[in-house]
């Protein structure tokens, strides 16, 4: 399970739950309805997570996001987090995308830099600025759908920038979209639901809570079945298999034949 | 007749059929001569055979491919072992392949020996065309063969292209995409050709269907030809040799091909089988499953063809793609015409080189002895400047590959290699042919004054000297042997005028052997030796080793 290395400490994963079951009625229905549950997530979050979040904030964040989270358009554009929801804060701090590093053409993943404690107070006072996705739950992420269907729409929606098994590719100009192997279920989701950066954003009249679960089954499939037919060349296709024959075969097979004319001799 | 059998003792079973097609078909004879022919022991003569027995391993693990695949466009809804395309839609072909791959025992196993072997047997037909082109093995009279070679080289690509197209997936369709894109391009018949190819507009119901008998029928037939043609002619040739003590243009030095080299031959395709068992087993290669059945829409990241045709899927990445014109009432698309030009243009240029070489030379000779590449610096630098501009393109093919892991931006890369297609073949040029200029001159060295070996003596009246310690025959033969060509010059013909031709030709062999190294001549190798009396004792040593070894 994915879940074993979740970063965050056992008291957040049980608010969260405990959030989700509240809103829902302790039901399976949450998957079915990830728009709602953005309401009452942050409606939830404590008000102590509120303001323990927005000291953190003002510490880490509002520097380059604005005192308010209303971002700056001046000559560094920094997006405006009012409205963006806890989902995106969660899944940018918990990637270690935020906070951001004046980089390249795209910011990087880094190291997470906050307990899984600071990032729920975060994304609770970030969430409490305007309404936005929430974190999804357990349930909304677990990777029991089906793996056919998530397979296709994969394909038709995502293989084009993550290439088909999500090994990653190349976008323009020093952009690119990372290979998935090993990302959480929960940021899964959460980046099809806020589109980080270059990646479109995925709502759910795109694509349902269904399907996105759809998607992460399969991932997830991918990830933890073994390769049937022995070692993956990195799973980067032809130029990789290409590569591999002048090197290592042609090359294995010259130096048995060196190796024979040597003894011979 | 009856009696003598008695007599004797009963002949084997090998025996008994030998007879049997000599008395019929006078095998004998035959055999007899094939038999005689003598094969050089060089590791670089065997990369040929690396090609023609990896075609064979092609040959067998395709017919088991045969048996379960069904080359049908037609719709079927999967149900197979492969979990994550259960219930979806594909086509028959697909299917069968996935079926190939989970369902059918040993089949997985087939497939990947299928497809590592097509790689191999094109990369081995590459590289032991260039070991031809560097040691000018296609001189007369082997300019035919190389043409043939060349044939089984493009065969090769047609080969795999048709295979890597059959089973149908996201990958291979999107490689048909291109070439339903690239006749197209061509302007007037583009259009008429690819519903000609397809059977109407991209995809249709039949491409698949169609290229299974070219890949399956006509391609196999055409290779197996052209390789016993090949093979014929390097039986009526004889094999070249490196130079070497009696090794002249008119002998040949090795083991004869019966019985010492077919033991050899039959053990060398072994070893070729085994290492393709041993990466089909290891290694995974085309992995459809992943790609998933093909559908016009997506395109997934990373969509590549096999190695051989990535040099023309570069071509077209690297042309500027706002060469597209309208005039005339039609779309110009010279960022696919002038690819597909380029590319044809360099297999013109590679299959017609033994011509224009010997064009240049005007040498009517035979040629059994090979070159050391260095010893023809401007051939050398034109084969550099060759394998630069495919490799360019090769990785032209890769780029987004590029960009990604070593974190550069795609455009970048682009632009650096579009640079590079130009200028790199120029470079590769200059600097190799300087490079053989330069190892020349040390040969010459070499040969003149011996070896350096750091060995500093003081003799009686106080003189200081290095002893350079001269070469054996057989290495100081391979240093020498060589020809030297000289530009010619324009000269008038009969009727005393000075043809175009001549001009032209007089300018390209200028090119070529303007900048030389004579090679060293007995009177030079003399006057070293006397020159270097201290010399002379150690050359009687070395050859006394040649001999007891
Ligand atoms: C160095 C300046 C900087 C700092 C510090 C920073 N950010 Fe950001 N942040 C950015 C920029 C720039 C973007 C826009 C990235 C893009 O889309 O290209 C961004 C985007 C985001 C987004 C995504 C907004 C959206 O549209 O979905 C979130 C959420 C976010 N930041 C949260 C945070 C949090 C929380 C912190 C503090 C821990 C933080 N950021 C610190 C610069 C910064
Ligand atoms: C237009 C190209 C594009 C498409 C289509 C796209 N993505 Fe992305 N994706 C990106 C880029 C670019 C990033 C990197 C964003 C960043 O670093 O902030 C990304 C990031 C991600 C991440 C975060 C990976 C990590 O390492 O943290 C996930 C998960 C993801 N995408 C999943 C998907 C899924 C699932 C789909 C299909 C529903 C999809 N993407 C479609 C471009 C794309
Ligand atoms: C001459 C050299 C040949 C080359 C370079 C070649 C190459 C290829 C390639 C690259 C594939 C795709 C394999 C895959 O990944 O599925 C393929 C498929 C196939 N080839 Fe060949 N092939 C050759 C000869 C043959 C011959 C002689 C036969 C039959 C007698 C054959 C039968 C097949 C079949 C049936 C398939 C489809 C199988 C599948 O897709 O699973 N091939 N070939």
């Amino acid at each position: 399970m994915a879940f074993k290395r979740n970063r965050r400490s056992p008291l957040a994963a049980i608010i969260v739950m405990a959030a989700g079951l509240a809103l829902t009625g302790g039901g399976y229905a949450a998957a079915t309805s990830a728009v709602e549950a953005a309401k009452p997530v942050s409606a939830i979050a404590t008000a102590e997570q509120v303001t323990e979040g927005k000291k953190l904030f003002a510490a880490n964040c509002a520097s380059c996001h604005g005192k308010k989270g209303e971002g700056s358009s001046g000559s560094n554009v920094v997006p405006s987090l009012i409205g963006v929801g806890a989902a995106s804060v969660d899944f940018q701090v918990a990637t270690g995308r935020m906070p951001g590093q004046a980089s390249g053409p795209q910011l990087e993943k880094k190291k997470p830099q906050f307990t899984a404690e600071q990032i729920s107070q975060m994304a609770a006072y970030v969430a409490s600025l305007g309404e936005g996705p929430a974190i999804p739950t357990d349930a909304m992420v677990a990777a029991d759908g089906d793996s056919a269907n998530g397979n296709t729409l994969f394909r038709i929606n995502c293989a084009m920038c993550h290439n088909a098994v999500g090994a990653g590719g190349a976008l323009t100009h020093g952009k690119w979209a990372p290979a998935l192997d090993g990302v959480e279920a929960r940021h899964v989701y959460e980046a099809m639901l806020t589109g980080p950066q270059n990646m479109p954003v995925f709502n759910d009249a795109n694509l349902s809570p269904k399907d996105k679960k759809d998607i992460i089954t399969y991932l997830k499939y991918v990830e933890e079945t073994p390769s049937m037919g022995g070692y993956e060349l990195a799973s980067l296709g032809p130029v990789v298999e290409g590569l591999f024959t002048w090197v290592f075969i042609l090359g294995f097979i010259i130096a048995i034949t060196i190796w024979l004319g040597a003894k011979s001799n | 007749m009856s009696n003598a059998v008695a007599e004797k003792k009963k002949p084997g079973f090998a025996a008994g059929a030998a007879n049997y097609l000599d008395e019929r078909v006078g095998a004998g004879g035959i055999l007899k001569e094939f038999g005689r022919k003598v094969f050089p022991d060089h590791w670089s003569f065997m990369l040929g055979e690396v090609a023609l027995y990896s075609f064979v391993v092609l040959l067998l693990s395709g017919t088991f491919l045969t048996f379960f695949y069904q080359p049908s466009m037609e719709f079927v809804i999967y149900d197979g072992s492969y979990g994550p395309l259960k219930g979806t839609e594909m086509s028959i072909a697909y299917a069968s392949s996935l079926d190939i791959s989970f369902d059918v025992r040993g089949g997985l196993l087939m497939r990947q020996v299928h497809h590592w072997s097509a790689l191999l047997f094109v990369a081995a037909s590459g590289l032991h065309m260039l070991r031809v082109f560097f040691t000018g093995a296609f001189r007369k009279p082997r300019e035919i063969n190389w043409l043939v070679g060349f044939m089984l080289f493009v065969l090769g690509m047609a080969a795999g292209f048709t295979g890597y197209s059959l089973p149908d997936d996201l990958l291979s369709g999107n490689g048909l995409r291109i070439i339903d894109g690239m006749i197209k391009g061509i302007p007037v018949i583009g259009a008429y050709g690819s519903s000609l190819l397809f059977g109407g507009e991209f995809p249709g119901e039949y491409i698949v269907a169609r290229l299974y008998g070219l890949h399956i029928l006509l391609v196999p037939a055409l290779i197996l030809i052209f390789i016993a043609i090949h093979l014929f002619m390097v039986v009526i040739h004889k094999h070249t040799h490196y130079s070497g003590p009696g090794r002249t243009d008119s002998n040949v030095v090795g083991y004869p091909l019966m019985p010492v080299y077919v033991a050899k031959a039959g053990g060398f395709f072994f070893i070729v089988f085994g290492v393709i068992m041993l990466i089909s087993a290891t290694f995974t290669i085309n992995p459809i499953w992943n790609y998933g059945p093909y559908d016009p829409s997506p395109v997934s990241a990373g969509t590549q063809p096999d190695w051989y045709i990535g040099w023309l899927d570069g071509a077209l990445r690297l042309a500027p793609s706002h060469w597209e014109f309208v005039a005339f009432g039609g779309t110009w698309s010279m960022n696919i015409l002038i690819p597909m030009i380029v590319g044809i243009g360099f297999l013109v240029i590679v299959a017609a080189y033994p011509f224009i070489e010997a064009w240049v030379t005007q040498d009517k000779r035979e040629h059994h002895v090979l070159d050391r590449p260095r010893n023809a610096p401007t051939r050398t630098g034109i084969g550099a400047a060759g394998v630069t501009f495919y490799a360019v393109l090769w990785a032209g093919a890769a780029t987004d590959l590029i960009a990604t892991n070593f974190k550069v931006s795609l455009n970048q890369v682009l632009t650096s290699m579009q640079i590079l297609l130009i200028v790199g073949p120029i470079v590769a040029y200059i600097i190799t042919k300087r490079a053989c200029l330069a190892l020349q001159r040390k040969d010459r060295e070499i040969v003149l004054h011996g070896r350096e070996t750091g060995r500093i003596v003081r003799l009686p009246h106080g003189e200081y000297l290095e002893v350079h310690e001269p070469l054996g025959e057989f290495e100081q033969w391979k240093l020498i042997d060589f020809k030297d060509y000289q530009p010619t010059l324009a000269r008038p013909n009969s009727k005393g005028k000075i043809t175009i031709n001549a001009r032209i030709r007089a300018a390209v062999s200028r090119i070529y052997f303007e900048d030389r190294i004579i090679p060293v001549t007995q009177t030079e190798l003399d006057a070293a030796r006397h020159d270097h009396p201290e010399a002379i004792e150690a050359p009687v040593e070395q050859e006394a080793k040649q001999i007891t070894q």
